[in-house]
């Protein structure tokens, strides 16, 4: 591990060939592609580009100057020892330019090829808008792409059940609507062990808050819907959770280029806090979830901002922190990293109320580099960690760079990650275990709920 | 060879120039309509502020991270940009001509300074066709056009350079040189060179984005 | 609500409950709900370490259970609440339970007049709709979407009747959801169902589908729409029960589409939510005339006035001739009758209610965690400070006014003349 990631510091080694790129087998994509036919994928792209799309993409084709200055934004081009063709600018140029260029006019091939590239090599993170001088757009461009490739019915298969299950269920996990209640009944039982008089309000009309978690929240991770809980009750928060379809507010339709459903998705979860007159929402430690509320999927149904304002943790424990509603009984002694996420950074600016945090309830921070709006992406977010197994390499392996971010905290004595987004969870989980980093990772919950007095 | 002259010194000039401004408005107001129609959140979410702080950060040297990084590119590209301006504006020549044309005239910079900034433009294009040569992820992006666009860039100050030197054969090289800037003015509204026009607007609806609802700085 | 006329609507003010004497009886007492007459309390409390009860005007029901929830009561003053005892749920009604027990039990809906409650049950991995305590013959993979007739006599759902396991997407793709109709699914299957609506006389349903990933449209009973569109929200009937019409999104913009042909001629940004005049004479939406604007439209003409926020809780008078909803711009919320935002803005604010004949109408509003009411567009004096306030209810003849909250700890019932 350790020479791996000394020797790709820099991109010294610029190779003059790189190895070729492999499709990987999915059954989505596979299948999907072999249902095309020439006319369909030029009906579908002439509609999209006619409808869909408009003086933007337009700009952002004619604007790049192929100057190449986006491509050390992106991880997977450091990772990939400098392949130009994990750059941004490469990627645009292997899907969306060819698009536009060809007028649709591309086969079934080629479009399997952009559908990989946008779902699996691309996490959307916004980074390389930060780098390129005309501030081009590219994961607005990579949802191009996907849209198209849902149109077209070539997604991979993992993040396309996601997308069924979000359609069926409103939420991203197969969670029935009774599941969903006795989850919230069963942590509140478990929670009442500890605090007896703790409850999870379900249903409260009028609560201030309504707080809303994502999907694997019930169904993998429910201490983390036991520790809100403990938080909410300690701060004497007036709070409620849905016992309807709307608490989930995840959304992989927004990633697989489903934006019908993503709006009926949020149309959901917004009139769920309308419903129950809450003042405004309070998510968990989610990246994409924020994202989607806070400016996709809000946006597609014209609610120019969210029409219920949406709390992000970190926005809310710093809040909670700074009106001394929660104390700290002894702080979190390990030293500990931060990685920013990066929906909620180039998202939303939370970086340094992020700190604030961390430093409220740990002695000992240790930053990793590049940080704030320019950190590196977990290369889970986007969708790509929710293609699933046979994407897994691929995203690992893609972030080397991240891997030598978090050695070189740990170098510096950094023990445990805190990654205050799901997504991330799932992507520095899979990276330290396949680079061997023994570090070990947490939410900012998992910590607060560690240190708090009560 | 007179009436050539007389062809890219009268006309062709007007042509370029209609071309250049004219080329401009139509690209600035097509896409600001397509906008409108297409892409409300443009409108929507522009924020003054944060649109003229994204582009100030962009058009100071080094105001951005990835500058910082990149110092040579940096360095090159600002001269470039800068003399590119500026010469032909501020050179004697078309000073000159501006004068005798419409009566109307600038400061204008010294020979020197001239020749200098012209040799240093045209460094800069050596600099950029070595760097799409030999940069993997340039390389990997460049097309044909993009070779063409440096040569319809580099064109102008080389003839220039030539013609005001009064080498051998400058009464061809002064054709070329009104001739490729003509092309060079009017290709820029329909080319690539577009960013030129289309800069403050990607530029400040990204800063826009980033700063007024992303609260987040994108430099 | 034909009782109404029995409810007592004399002059003055009563303490039904004095609630701090409950919080002090038990460990803990759970959120209150009030009878539409007003007079009576209740709520689910926490008797034992484990054991909670329900409790009515002081009064605790007979029996403890090891959960109550969702106390709530129906249109005609049944007090009900989810149940659980020894891992199984089922619902009571004042105080007795349904027979039928289940894995789990929830989501009960009332019926307009409250004769009918329709619950969801779980049984075995099957999931029922459970009308007066009784499941339908045939469970299903799973239901959603439940929907009751207005009389409550039928039951709905979007079903899922093909088994399916994650990961099946072409299995999914070619349809495993359909419409269950009293138990009874439709022949067809779609690959989503969303919301629904019942005719009025509750012999009818349409519902919004998916026929495949792209293509959305409006079924009623069983048979699809000829047209497709990119989007659909809920559909509704006519009162007369003959059409159906729902919000549809065609060549980009939001409209509304009656049996499949665009009904109204202007395209909105959004439209949803919209609701008939009760003779069916006029239709009402919310409505985003454009991007990040938000009002109602009545017959295709939107109000000038609008929001940024957002709009909701659209109601249309008992006699038609009036439309309300709540309206926030830059987070205050305000009421708005008819197009005219009424005085002052809120830290929340609900949905206006009318008097039947539709010249009156009243909305509860929240400052700073304490609630008020206003009356025809201004605070009505002394009706505020409530620490708990439920929506006011005119009554039959618009002449007084119940006023259901409480205040410093004691549950109020009072009615006051506004004529």
């Amino acid at each position: 591990m350790t020479e791996t990631v000394i020797r790709s510091r820099k991109i010294k080694e610029k190779k003059r060939v790189y190895p070729p790129r492999r499709p990987v087998p999915d059954l989505g994509l596979d299948k999907g592609a072999e249902k095309l036919t020439p006319e369909r994928i030029e009906s579908t792209i002439r509609s999209v580009l006619d409808n869909e799309t408009g003086a933007r993409l337009k700009v952002y084709v004619d604007t790049c100057a192929h100057c190449g200055l986006c491509s050390e934004a992106c991880h997977f081009f450091w990772s990939h020892d400098g392949d130009p063709s994990y750059s941004p600018a490469g990627k645009v140029k292997q899907t969306i330019s060819e698009i536009v260029k060809k007028k649709g006019k591309v086969d079934a091939d080629f479009i399997r090829g952009a559908a990989e590239i946008a779902y699996t090599e691309c996490n959307l993170c916004r980074r390389c808008s930060m780098y390129c001088p005309f501030g081009i757009d590219i994961a607005y461009m990579m949802l191009t792409v996907r849209r198209i490739a849902h149109l077209l019915g070539v997604v991979p298969q993992y993040i396309q059940d996601t997308a069924h299950s979000h359609s069926a269920t409103m939420n991203q996990m197969w969670v029935k609507d009774d599941e969903w209640i006795d989850s919230l009944l069963w942590q509140e039982e478990e929670a009442a062990e500890e605090i007896p008089e703790l409850r999870i309000p379900l249903e409260k009309e009028g609560a201030d808050i309504l707080y809303s978690v994502i999907g694997p929240e019930p169904k993998f991770r429910a201490q983390l819907i036991y520790q809100a809980a403990v938080i909410m009750h300690e701060a004497g928060v007036d709070w409620t959770m849905p016992a309807t379809p709307g608490w989930d507010n995840s959304d992989m339709c927004m990633y697989t280029g489903d934006n019908e459903m993503m709006g009926r998705l949020k149309k959901v979860h917004f009139e769920t806090a309308m419903r129950l007159k809450n003042k405004r929402i309070v998510m968990g430690e989610c990246g994409h979830a924020f994202r989607s509320i806070f400016d996709m999927g809000n946006r597609w149904l014209a609610w120019k901002m969210p029409p219920i304002p949406v709390t992000h943790a970190i926005e809310f424990y710093a809040e909670l922190f700074r009106d001394k509603k929660i104390k700290v009984k002894k702080k979190f002694e390990k030293p500990v990293t931060l990685h920013d996420p990066c929906n909620i950074v180039r998202g939303r600016g939370l970086h340094e109320m992020a700190r604030y945090v961390v430093n409220e309830i740990c002695t000992d921070f240790i930053e990793m580099h590049p940080n704030r709006e320019h950190n590196f992406c977990c290369s889970a977010g986007g969708g790509v960690i929710n293609t699933g197994p046979p994407f897994r390499n691929k995203r690992v392996e893609g972030n080397r760079i991240k891997a030598e971010q978090l050695f070189a905290a740990k170098s510096k004595g950094a023990q445990v990650v805190i990654a205050p987004c799901h997504n991330c969870h799932g992507g520095l989980e899979d990276i330290i275990h396949h680079y061997n980093l023994k570090m070990e990772l947490k939410f900012l919950g998992d910590i607060i709920y560690e240190v708090m007095e009560r | 060879m007179h009436t050539l002259y007389n062809l890219v010194s009268g006309p062709l000039v007007w042509v370029a120039f209609i071309l250049f401004i004219g080329g401009s408005l139509y690209r600035i107001i097509t896409m600001a309509i397509l906008a409108k129609e297409k892409d409300g959140a443009v409108y929507a979410y522009m924020d003054t502020y944060h649109a003229f702080r994204s582009i100030y950060h962009w058009i100071i040297p080094f105001g951005s991270r990835n500058m910082k990084r990149k110092p040579i590119m940096t360095s090159v590209a600002f001269v470039f940009h800068a003399c590119l301006i500026l010469v032909p504006i501020f050179i004697l020549g078309h000073v000159m001509l501006w004068k005798e044309s419409f009566d109307i005239a600038w400061w204008y910079m010294p020979d020197l300074a001239a020749d200098i900034m012209t040799v240093l433009v045209i460094s800069a294009c050596v600099f950029f066709l070595v760097r799409r040569l030999t940069q993997p992820e340039v390389k990997y992006l460049t097309t044909a056009s993009d070779f063409v666009l440096l040569g319809i860039v580099a064109a102008p100050f080389i003839t220039g350079f030539w013609a005001a030197h009064q080498w051998p054969g400058m009464r061809t090289a002064l054709i070329l040189h009104m001739l490729s800037g003509e092309i060079m003015l009017a290709a820029i509204p329909f080319t690539r060179l577009s960013h030129m026009i289309f800069f403050p607007f990607t530029r400040g609806y990204m800063g826009s984005e980033f700063g007024a609802v992303k609260h987040a700085r994108d430099w | 609500m034909n009782g109404m006329h029995g409810w007592d609507w004399e002059i003055g003010r009563r303490e039904i409950a004095d609630l701090s004497r409950w919080k002090a009886e038990y460990k803990a007492v759970h959120e209150t709900c009030v009878s539409p007459d007003g007079e009576r309390i209740a709520a689910p409390v926490r008797t034992g370490e484990t054991e909670f009860g329900l409790c009515e005007n002081g009064e605790l029901w007979e029996g403890e259970f090891d959960k109550v929830w969702y106390a709530r009561y129906t249109p005609d003053g049944r007090l009900t609440a989810l149940v659980s005892e020894m891992g199984e749920w089922t619902l009571a009604v004042d105080g007795a339970a349904w027979e039928e027990r289940f894995e789990f039990l929830w989501d009960p809906r009332f019926s307009k007049e409250g004769g009918h409650i329709t619950a969801v049950g779980q049984k075995g991995r099957k999931y029922y709709a459970v009308t007066d305590g009784v499941p339908w013959e045939e469970g299903f993979d799973n239901l959603t979407n439940l929907t009751q007739s207005p009389d409550g006599s039928h039951a709905a759902a979007a079903v899922q009747i093909i088994p399916m396991t994650e990961g099946e997407i072409f299995k999914f793709q070619a349809g495993v959801y359909t419409v269950a109709v009293d138990g009874q699914p439709w022949p067809r299957n779609f690959v989503n169902v969303w919301e629904m609506s019942f005719s009025p006389d509750g012999k009818r349903v349409a519902a919004e589908v998916r026929i495949n990933l792209y293509d959305y449209t409006i079924v009623v009973d069983g048979v699809p729409w000829d047209t497709v569109f990119k989007t659909v929200w809920k559909p509704v009937f006519s009162p007369s029960g003959d059409e159906v019409t729902a919000p549809v999104r065609a060549n980009g913009k939001w409209t509304l589409a009656r049996n499949g042909a665009l009904l109204w001629k202007r395209g909105y940004t959004q439209l949803w939510h919209h609701a008939y005049s009760p003779d069916g004479s006029k239709i009402a939406a919310i409505v985003a005339p454009k991007y990040g604007r938000w009002t109602v439209a009545v017959d295709d003409t939107p109000w000038n006035l609008t929001f940024g926020d957002l709009v909701t809780d659209l109601v249309i008078s008992p006699d038609g001739g009036r439309a309300g909803c709540v309206g926030k711009e830059k987070e205050r919320w305000s009421v708005v009758v008819d197009g005219k935002r009424w005085y002052g803005d809120y830290d929340m604010a609900w949905g206006p209610v009318f008097s039947a004949d539709g010249r009156r109408a009243a909305a509860k509003v929240e400052t700073k965690k304490t609630y008020g009411i206003l009356l025809d567009g201004k605070p009505l004096p002394e009706m505020d400070g409530f620490e708990v306030l439920w929506s006011p209810v005119f009554s039959p003849d618009g002449d007084r006014l119940l006023v259901r909250g409480i205040r410093e700890g004691a549950y109020i019932r009072e009615v006051i003349s506004i004529s």
